[in-house]
């Protein structure tokens, strides 16, 4: 599952992925592209608090990065 | 009640400093660089103001330059540390310093330097084996660390790395801990920032006798050439009062801090779901706290707690004009969303961190309901 934040600003990105999380199977993964400079951080920082896993990251066509994110419990 | 907690941005005017800088209005006016009596009395008070604040510093009078503001001194700090040393040509500084000392690293960098910064640890710590490799290594000129954190008041290893880098000149930003914490030894060059102890604004830059060190301006025979123009004399003597007076009761008064500070740690988390407190709980700023909270707006935040009179900072990237997150955040890899930065001051009192505690739980509750991010 990708989940388009493109134009979202901090925290909007990681409300999204809180949001779409359920969305997925326990070990799969959801991934999140956003262009705030503050999704990176933000989003390792959302993984470590809800104990899921920060897989890594994908660059989608437009250059936007995109962030891998498995879901844990 | 409303409360001032944003010190680390510059502390409200300290009593001394309102006196002496009132009274120098008036008495030393004149331009310290003339021979008649006014200009005489002038240079006297300057002379007097220097020797006392290099005495706080562990400096030598003649070691010590004012200069306009902190960010002036910071800049020259980098930028003549490394037009003193012409044969090396790289910039070494921690991924967390001031943004002042990045961007003098940057402007190093487009006259053909060569920078490299050195990362942090998640309690904002630099990495200490890597910061001694680099600045070791061969076309060196400079290396710069910062004394303690200014967005999350970890203190950093100044005085061991140091010694470690030998003679490479080391830049030490002192600016959050003059008047709150003791100035690490080993510095080639440091600075200070006067409104971070209740002093107007004048930045401090002591270069380290025997410290190779050119001034990155036009010739100017002032402040023993370091930097041009009339200092501002009210002001200077203003920032040496306060000094000797924040001195004079600084361990009881960072304790006091520090006992608030530590509240604001342990009450946060406790008051507010999903908080990360930021930066080393022990070897820290006794002055300064920070956290993030998650699905908070942090521009809305300080807008919220501006509206029940409480001023403090966020290194959010809604809250800065470029919409980067803060830097320091970053690199310690920490959560820039709802970011605060709580520092206080000489009239900082009890009851203003137990209101600020007591709005704070509802208006973060508010703020994550309007992103609808409740339950979440």
């Amino acid at each position: 599952m990708i989940i388009d934040a493109r134009g979202r600003r901090c925290p909007l990105p990681i409300l999204d992925l809180a949001r779409h999380i359920g969305d997925v199977e326990i070990g799969a993964t959801i991934t999140v592209e956003a262009d705030d400079p503050a999704a990176r951080p933000d989003v390792a920082a959302w993984c470590r608090m809800r104990r899921h896993e920060l897989v890594g990251e994908t660059t989608a066509l437009d250059g936007t990065p995109g962030y891998v994110v498995r879901r844990r419990h | 009640m409303p409360a001032y907690l944003d010190a680390a941005a510059g502390a409200p005017l300290h009593p001394v400093a309102r006196e002496a800088l009132l009274a120098a209005l008036d008495d030393g006016w004149a331009d310290p660089g003339r021979l008649y009596g006014a200009g005489r009395r002038a240079r006297l008070l300057l002379d007097a103001a220097r020797e006392s604040v290099a005495d706080s510093i562990a400096a030598r009078p003649d070691e010590l330059s004012f200069t306009a503001n902190a960010t002036q001194a910071l800049h020259a700090a980098v930028l003549g540390t490394l037009a003193g040393n012409p044969r090396s040509n790289t910039f070494v500084h921690s991924a967390v310093e001031h943004s002042a000392v990045l961007l003098a690293a940057q402007s190093h960098v487009a006259r053909s330097g060569h920078a490299v910064s050195v990362g942090v640890d998640e309690l904002a710590r630099v990495d200490a084996e890597t910061f001694v490799a680099a600045a070791t290594a061969a076309g060196v000129a400079a290396a710069a660390l910062q004394a303690a954190n200014h967005e999350v008041g970890t203190s950093q290893p100044v005085s061991a790395l140091a010694a470690a880098i030998g003679a490479v000149p080391l830049i030490v930003d002192a600016t959050q801990t003059i008047g709150h914490a003791s100035v690490p030894t080993g510095w080639s060059v440091l600075a200070g920032d006067a409104r971070t102890w209740g002093g107007p604004a004048v930045g401090l830059l002591a270069v380290r006798t025997g410290t190779r060190w050119r001034s990155p301006f036009p010739d100017d025979e002032r402040e023993s050439g370091r930097v041009p123009g009339v200092p501002n004399l009210p002001a200077i003597v203003a920032a040496a009062a306060s000094l000797r007076a924040v001195e004079a009761t600084r361990s009881a008064e960072a304790a006091r801090h520090a006992r608030l500070v530590q509240r604001i740690r342990t009450a946060v988390p406790e008051l507010v779901p999903d908080v990360e407190v930021l930066g080393d709980a022990d070897e820290r700023l006794p002055h300064l706290v920070t956290f993030s909270c998650l699905y908070v707006d942090g521009e809305a935040l300080l807008t919220a707690l501006d509206r029940h009179g409480f001023a403090v900072s966020s290194g959010s990237s809604c809250t800065s004009s470029t919409l980067e997150p803060s830097h320091v955040l970053v690199a310690m890899g920490a959560l820039t969303s709802g970011n605060l930065r709580v520092s206080l001051h000489h009239a900082t009192t009890e009851v203003d961190v137990e209101d600020f505690l007591a709005v704070l739980p509802a208006l973060v509750a508010e703020v994550r309901a309007e992103l609808g991010a409740t339950g979440l």
